[in-house]
Formats: C-alpha cells, sequence, structure tokens
C-alpha cells in the first residue's frame, strides 16, 4: 500500500509541478537560473538542513520519550503522553510567537541561555528549535502502537540465551522498530521542511542565513515574481518526495523481513 | 544436572498458581509437566527458567540456590510456545545469537562460532534454511530452529512450554518422535510443558500430572496410566469410565445395585470407581461385579464399543474383544480387571 | 538426601537469601536498571516541558502579563474582534464544505470499487504533505492576477485574492483530508452489509444513507469535524499567502497574532494567541474522548 501510494504521489507531484512550469512558460534555462540563485540555494540549505537534523534530533527524544511511556509508570505519565499531541494542535502563529518569547534574549530560556553565550531566537539555532517542536508527536505516535504490540518473549528469550539488557535493547528491540522509526523521522522531516507559521517568528529570515524556503516563495509572490515562488516550490516538493519516497523503500524493505503480524 | 523444587508457592492475586509444589528431577531425564490449563505447569517452567519468582519455597541446580541468579545467569535453554524468534535476523544469526552476545572474555572466535550453529543445524536437519528469515519458515520449522537456539548456549536444561501447541495434529506427531530421539542423542535435562496427554506418555522418562498448583502424580508413563493416584489422573489419563459408588457396611453400591466387588479396606461415604473400556471382562450374566443389558453396538478399529445400560441405573461404554460378538439387547456381566475406587471424588 | 542439599546451599541467615532473592526478581529480563529508568523519565519529562509545557504556559502568562482587564480589552478590540468573527466564518464554510466532501469521497471510496480509487485515496492526502505555504501558491497561481483565471475574475469583476473568498477556499483545501481520513477506515471496517440489508428491505438511497450509514459513522464524522475545525482555525501559512493581509477586513485570528506581534503590542497578541491555545486544548480533551468512542465502537464490530 505505502509502495502504491509513493507511485501515485509521484504521479501527482511530478506532473503539477509540470502544471507549474508550464503556466509561467519556464524553459529549463529560466528554471535553473532561478535556481541556482545563491539566496535560493541558501533558502532551501537552510530548509531542508535544519529539518533533516530536528528530525534527527526528534528520533532520538522522540524514542526515549516513547520508551518512557510506553515501557514505565510515573506521575503523570498520562499528562505527559496527552502532551505530545500538542504541537500537532497548535495552531502554527501560536507556536511561533511563543518559541520566540520562551527563546528571545529576555525570555524564560532566552535569558539563561545568553547568559552562556548562546543565542536561539533570530538565528539558525531558532529555526531549529521551532522545527524540533513540530515535529515531537510524529517519531512518538508512530512508533508508540509498534512498542505496545511487541511480543515481550522476544526479550525473554534474548535474556534466556545470555544478552545483557543493553545487547537485548540494541540487538533485537531496535531493529524490530526500525520501520516505525523511520517512517516517524520522514514524517517530522517532511512537516519541518514546508513549516512555515511556526519558524517564522523565531527565525531570523536574513537572506542567505536564516530564511527558510518557504519564506522566500512568500517573498517572491508579494514582489509578483510568480516564476521564481513557483520553481522554489517545485525543488522543494521533488527533493521532499524523493527523501520520502527513499524512505518508503527502505521501510518496506526493513518491513519485508519483520512481517507485521 | 539435577534440579530440586521444594514446596514452591505463587499465588496471583487470590488465584494460587502453585499451591507447595515438590519436585526432583534427575539427571539427563526427559520430564514431562502434564495438566490441565490453570494447573500451574507453565508457571512451574517458567520459575525454573527464571522468568518468574515464586512467593515461597526453594529451587536448586545441582544443590545450588538458583532463586538467588537471573534466567541469565542459570545457562537454562528455553523454548517458547510460538517459538519467539527474532524476525529481523536469519535462522544463522537466530542460531547465533546466544553464542554472539556472550561476555567479550568467553566469547568464541566467529570460525568457531560459524562451526557450532552449523553443526545445531545439521543436529536439527535444517541447514538448507541458513540464509532465510523466521517468516519464510512453517511452524515446524520455527520451533526445530527455536531449539537449535537454545542448544546453541550448551545449557545445563532444556526447557520447553507447549512446544508444539501452536502446529497442527500430523506435525506435532512427527516433532514428538523427533523431540524424542533428540533428547536421546544430546542427553541434556530436559523439562516439558504439554496438555497433551498422549504426547507426554509417548515422549517423557516421566511425567508429573498437575491439576490446580499441585502435584497429582510423579511416575514412568506406565505408572500413570496403569496405576494412577488420584482420581483426577485417573480420569485425565486416558480414556475411564466413572462410576459414582456408595460406600456403606462393608458393601459397595451402584444405586441401589451392591456390587460383588470387595470393599475392605475403603472409606465409607459417596466414591468414585474408575476402570478402563478395556477393562471390563464380559461374560454371562450373574458372572461378574456388574449386570448390563447391551443397547448399542459398532465396531471400533480393533474392538467393538459397546454402550451398556447397567442394573445400577448407569449407562457406560465398554470396548470388547471382536471375538466375542455382542449384540444390542444381551444381557451380559461385566468384570473388571483392573479398577481403582478414590473416595470422595 | 534433602539434609545434604540443605546443607550444601548457602548457610547465610533465611532473610539474605530472601534479599538475593528479591533482587533476582527485580533485574528481570524486560526492565532496566532503576538508575537508568531514572535517567530515561528524567530526559523525556525535561524535553517534553522545555519545548512544550513552557511555551503554552508563556502564552497565558504573557496574555495576562498586565492583567484580566488589559487581557479583555484587547478581546474587545474591533480588529480583534473582526478577525475572531472572520476566523469563525472561515471555519464554518471550510468544515461544512469539508463535511459534504468528506463524507461523499470516504462513502465512494468505503463502499464502491472504482478505476482511480486509489488516485483518489492519494489526492486526499495530498494537502497533508505540501507546505500550506505551496497550497497557498496554487490558489495565486489559479487566481492571482497573472494566473490561471485571472483575467476572467477581472472581466467578471469576483474578488477571490486577498478577500473572504480566497481565503475560504484555501483552507477549505488544506483542512479536506481531516473528515475524508477519518470516515474512510472506519467505513471501509463497516462494510456494505447494513446498506445493502437497507437496499433490499426497499429503503432508497437516500434513507439508507440517513438511517443506516450516518448512524454508524457518528463518532467519526464528529472527530473529523473537530480536527477539521482545530486547523481550519489555526492556518496560517496557506491564509497568508492568499489574504494580503488587509487589516480589519482579511485578516484571521492566527494573521492578526502574527501582525499585532510584530507590532510588539504583546499583550494584544497573546490575547488572540491564548485564544486559540484554548481551542488546541479543548480540541485535544475533545479527541480523546472520541477515540475512547471510536475504540468501543470498532471492539463492538469485532464480534
Amino acid at each position: 500500500m505505502g509502495l502504491t501510494l509513493s507511485w501515485l504521489s509521484v504521479i501527482i507531484l511530478i506532473p503539477l509541478a509540470g502544471l507549474f512550469l508550464k503556466s509561467l512558460e519556464l524553459s529549463p534555462e529560466q528554471f535553473w537560473a532561478i535556481l541556482s540563485s545563491r539566496r535560493t540555494l541558501n533558502a532551501l540549505r537552510v530548509s531542508f538542513g535544519l529539518a533533516f537534523a530536528a528530525a534527527c534530533v526528534n528520533l532520538v527524544m522522540g524514542s526515549i520519550i516513547v520508551w518512557a511511556l510506553v515501557r514505565y509508570r510515573f506521575p503523570g505519565r498520562r499528562i505527559f503522553d496527552a502532551i505530545v499531541d500538542v504541537p500537532f494542535a497548535l495552531p502554527t502563529a501560536v507556536a511561533g510567537v511563543a518559541l520566540t518569547a520562551l527563546f528571545a534574549e529576555k525570555g524564560w530560556l532566552g535569558a539563561p541561555l545568553a547568559a552562556l553565550g548562546v543565542k536561539v531566537a533570530f538565528t539558525p539555532l531558532g529555526i531549529f528549535v521551532a522545527m524540533v517542536f513540530i515535529g515531537i508527536p510524529f517519531v512518538v505516535r508512530t512508533v508508540q502502537p509498534v512498542l505496545q504490540d511487541l511480543d515481550p518473549e522476544i526479550e525473554e528469550a534474548a535474556g534466556s540465551l545470555g544478552a545483557s539488557r543493553w545487547q537485548t535493547v540494541i540487538r533485537v528491540i531496535l531493529p524490530s522498530l526500525a520501520p516505525a522509526l523511520l517512517t516517524g523521522l520522514a514524517l517530522a522531516f517532511a512537516r519541518a521542511v514546508g513549516e512555515y507559521g511556526s519558524v517564522i517568528f523565531i527565525a531570523g529570515n536574513l537572506p542567505n542565513v536564516s530564511e527558510i524556503a518557504p519564506l522566500l516563495i512568500v517573498i517572491r509572490l508579494s514582489e509578483f515574481r510568480y516564476a521564481d515562488a513557483t520553481a522554489i516550490a517545485v525543488v522543494m516538493l521533488v527533493v521532499s518526495f524523493v527523501i520520502i519516497f527513499a524512505v518508503n523503500r527502505l521501510q518496506r524493505w526493513a518491513q519485508s523481513r519483520i512481517p507485521v503480524r | 544436572m539435577t534440579i530440586e523444587v521444594r514446596n514452591l508457592v505463587k499465588k496471583f492475586g487470590s488465584f494460587a498458581a502453585l499451591d507447595g509444589v515438590d519436585l526432583k528431577v534427575n539427571d539427563g531425564e526427559l520430564l514431562a509437566l502434564l495438566g490441565p490449563s490453570g494447573s500451574g505447569k507453565t508457571t512451574l517452567l517458567r520459575i525454573i527458567a527464571g522468568l518468574d519468582w515464586p512467593d515461597a519455597g526453594e529451587v536448586s541446580f545441582n544443590g545450588e540456590d538458583a532463586l538467588a541468579q537471573g534466567a541469565r545467569e542459570r545457562h537454562v535453554g528455553f523454548v517458547f510456545q510460538h517459538y519467539a524468534l527474532f524476525r529481523h535476523m536469519t535462522v544463522f544469526e537466530n542460531v547465533a545469537f546466544g553464542l554472539r552476545v556472550q561476555p567479550r572474555a568467553i566469547r568464541k572466535d566467529e570460525a568457531t562460532i560459524r562451526a557450532r550453529v552449523k553443526e545445531l543445524l545439521d543436529l536439527v536437519q535444517l541447514d538448507w534454511l541458513a540464509d532465510r528469515y523466521p517468516s519464510q519458515l512453517s511452524g515446524g520449522q520455527r520451533q526445530r530452529i527455536a531449539l537449535a537456539r537454545a542448544l546453541a548456549i550448551e545449557p545445563r536444561i532444556l526447557l520447553l512450554d507447549e512446544p508444539f501447541g501452536a502446529l497442527d495434529a500430523k506435525v506435532r506427531k512427527e516433532l514428538r518422535k523427533w523431540l524424542r530421539s533428540l533428547h536421546h542423542e544430546i542427553n541434556v535435562t530436559s523439562i516439558f510443558v504439554t496438555h497433551d496427554q498422549e504426547e507426554a506418555l509417548e515422549v517423557a522418562n516421566r511425567v508429573v500430572v498437575m491439576d490446580k498448583g499441585k502435584i497429582e502424580q510423579i511416575g514412568s508413563p506406565d505408572d500413570v496410566y496403569e496405576t494412577p493416584a488420584t482420581a483426577f489422573v485417573h480420569s485425565f489419563i486416558g480414556e475411564s469410565i466413572e462410576l459414582p459408588v456408595q460406600v456403606e457396611g462393608g458393601v459397595i453400591r451402584l444405586g441401589d445395585q451392591p456390587l460383588r466387588l470387595a470393599a475392605d479396606g475403603l472409606a465409607p461415604g459417596a466414591s468414585k470407581l474408575f476402570v478402563r473400556r478395556h477393562d471390563m471382562l464380559v461374560g454371562p450374566p450373574g458372572s461378574g461385579a456388574f449386570e448390563g443389558a447391551v443397547r448399542h453396538v459398532r465396531n471400533f478399529g480393533p474392538v467393538q464399543r459397546a454402550e451398556v445400560a447397567l442394573s445400577g441405573g448407569e449407562t457406560i461404554e465398554i470396548d470388547a474383544p471382536r471375538d466375542r460378538e455382542l449384540r444390542a439387547g444381551d444381557t451380559i456381566g461385566l468384570e473388571p480387571r483392573r479398577y481403582r475406587i478414590f473416595a470422595g471424588a | 538426601m534433602t539434609m545434604q542439599i540443605a546443607e550444601s546451599v548457602s548457610l547465610s541467615a533465611p532473610d539474605a537469601r530472601a534479599r538475593a532473592h528479591a533482587a533476582a526478581a527485580r533485574n528481570n529480563l524486560r526492565t532496566e536498571p532503576r538508575a537508568v529508568r531514572i535517567v530515561i523519565i528524567g530526559l523525556a519529562v525535561i524535553f517534553l516541558t522545555v519545548f512544550v509545557v513552557l511555551p503554552l504556559a508563556l502564552v497565558f502568562a504573557q496574555a495576562f502579563s498586565k492583567g484580566v482587564l488589559a487581557y479583555l480589552s484587547a478581546l474587545a478590540d474591533p480588529e480583534a474582534l473582526s478577525a475572531i468573527r472572520l476566523t469563525l466564518v472561515v471555519a464554518a464554510i471550510s468544515v461544512g464544505l469539508n463535511l459534504v466532501f468528506g463524507l461523499v469521497a470516504a462513502w465512494a471510496i468505503a463502499k464502491f470499487d472504482f478505476p482511480g480509487k486509489t488516485f483518489l485515496i492519494t489526492l486526499i492526502d495530498l494537502p497533508f504533505s505540501v507546505s500550506p505555504v505551496i497550497s497557498g501558491l496554487v490558489f495565486v497561481l489559479l487566481f492571482g492576477a497573472q494566473g490561471y483565471f485571472g483575467g476572467w475574475l477581472r472581466d467578471h469583476d469576483i474578488q477571490i485574492l486577498f478577500a473572504v473568498p480566497g481565503i475560504a477556499l484555501a483552507t477549505t483545501f488544506v483542512t479536506f483530508p481531516f473528515v475524508a481520513r477519518a470516515l474512510i477506515p472506519l467505513m471501509q471496517e463497516q462494510g456494505t452489509q447494513e446498506e445493502e440489508a437497507a437496499i433490499s428491505l426497499g429503503a432508497s438511497g437516500l434513507q439508507t444513507f440517513f438511517r443506516v450509514t450516518l448512524p454508524n459513522i457518528k463518532w467519526g464524522v464528529l472527530y473529523g469535524v473537530l480536527l477539521c475545525n482545530a486547523r481550519a482555525m489555526g492556518e496560517f501559512g496557506a491564509v497568508s499567502v492568499v489574504s494580503g493581509h488587509i487589516r480589519g477586513e482579511t485578516n484571521t485570528m492566527p494573521l492578526l497574532v502574527e501582525i499585532l506581534y510584530n507590532e510588539y503590542q504583546f499583550v494584544a497578541a497573546f490575547a488572540i494567541a491564548s485564544l486559540l491555545a484554548m481551542l488546541a486544548l479543548i480540541t485535544l480533551i475533545a479527541k480523546t474522548v472520541l477515540e475512547r468512542h471510536l475504540d468501543e465502537g470498532q471492539d463492538a464490530s469485532d464480534h
């Protein structure tokens, strides 16, 4: 099903991209010229690079969070479980202003960080923070059902064969969770790349430094440079697409060895 | 390796899974824990394995306290009912797992590990599946791999939890025979849990019959079949005729009919008489302890299975040899060649 | 025999033994040592507090930082009221339209087989997988001054972009998947048997729909509507592109938050933000309640 969906998405998005290009009658040379402009390349670099880094952080922290929520009992566990969904439910503009105020130089967290010499708001680090925020639910919610359904006998088998707890986690549990982890990573990445509202407040929005690709699209639109805006959109779509397709394949390969019961 | 279990108690809430269990397992024997579900057999097995702990009692391996060690340290091989194979690893890696996770100090080198895995796969006759994944194997193959995996660490005991329970009847029968011959070859002390008495009697050196958290009888398959110690064992193992009887004033009565059976040494009161279907000898009326009229006869393999209405009021089924042809309506006498009476059953 | 065994067993006192047993039992094969557990729980709690709890708390702290009166007057400001009104209108339109589209799409997908079915399913997921800015871009390309229909619209004096219709359209587009995605698996699982039974008993298509299909999916509908509404009210990226940010006319609540924040009117910005945050929290609570109903329904239909 996942493969069919990916193929069909290719079939939709590539023509969509084609539609955009045709509607503006861009020749390949013009297209390339727009893309290779320094500002565009930097915006894409900022968006994709930081989104990937944020998704990786969410992979690690998401794993820790989901382990704590599923395997342990602690006071407030249910509340923290519900809290995981907040980044998904909260309007992006609210998240944006809240994160900015939190990490600004006089903010609750920004102030102590500034004392340590770390500036978050209005820097690429701020973009990174916002992208981490937005991706929190994806790894957790994708992995949670898989972890909950994990066969306890697998762990008992590993232990009875002499594996230490750490060996059991690394050699047995983690590989079983691999497809879900990869899916979560891909979803978090896809969301972070396209994110606008949560990011533009805390980003410095300095061209070439802390300007995200969606913002550049909006700026080009406001300049009535439709062709530029479209070209960037097409690239974003195609690259995200390829990455998600690759992860989907990776996940299907992993799943072929671990059939979902 | 000998195992001794003393006075084991395990409760889940108010339910007593094990209610004072004592057991000695001899070195090298193949022991069956047999009983219906809820009898405590799996709980007992898991406690011996170190996957669960008792509320009270002792477990010792070769005289040493086993309860102070976890499953890892006890060096037991455990085979699960649903195999618990690592689905993301090949068959080879599954079997090699126990050898790969050993502490650096005692871990063998790659060549030795490979040789050992090959040896084990040859032992279970599945070396040709080494590169497959568990999802590509049949149930029977998976269980044999699970066994090979457990044997890889050279365990002191082998514990099997309903190893053939998830397989269909034909595969079960094949694997039973295979397990018996395998045990003969490797000679590791082994305990397996089953609710299938045929399996227990066919495979094991000794059978432990359990019910409701207690051991009803321990003995060889012949012992538990021919001389059951309690009413439960008699009715659980093999097919029996069960008759409610009254023992009063030195006479055993079925309903209002006195039976021509000796009542010496029997406690007075309500009791149950157990006799095997094929242990009821057919004779002319008046010749045996029981009288009855044949209601229905059918041929059943090597015997005739006859439904007989006894003159004490009960209707029973007996298996009689084919040479003496019975017919519906015949009046016959029945003499139990061998029988047991259990008081208060 | 028993005596020999008793002697070879550890000679330490019974409670030392019991403690050794208890320690071995605790160290079982399915948990980590206590120290590890504490670290993992600690990391999880700290992370979630820093990234989620603090920002949420800050919204309310800032909104009320100058007192309740300042908070209320910020909300009563004409621009704020106009934004609230617009948000509600747009949400009502999106939810209404998507309810109908979603029902129809889910019904078609769950109950019938037709060529292009998988294509339709992927199309439904499309707004989810693209950036909201790109969704807005699509509308600008279609309806903008230089867009496909731009000329035609200008000739007929119809204003889509930089006006309410554009905002409503963009919002409807990005929130389209919610109702459909909530209903499709539900309806697929329920199958077509009940509808077939109703029709065989003489009910018309519409009667079947209202009397048989709808009651069965009511929790799914509520769930989809809830999520659709939350997203519709909170949508920022797509709306930002198509709205033109005309104060008092084409600002929804999220857009107004941006404007007020950029003008350093923090109390006002966070006051509006707090309304949206409360909406999010209520949505989450309602979602949990509805999920329980949906699970129950699933268990019931499994029998």
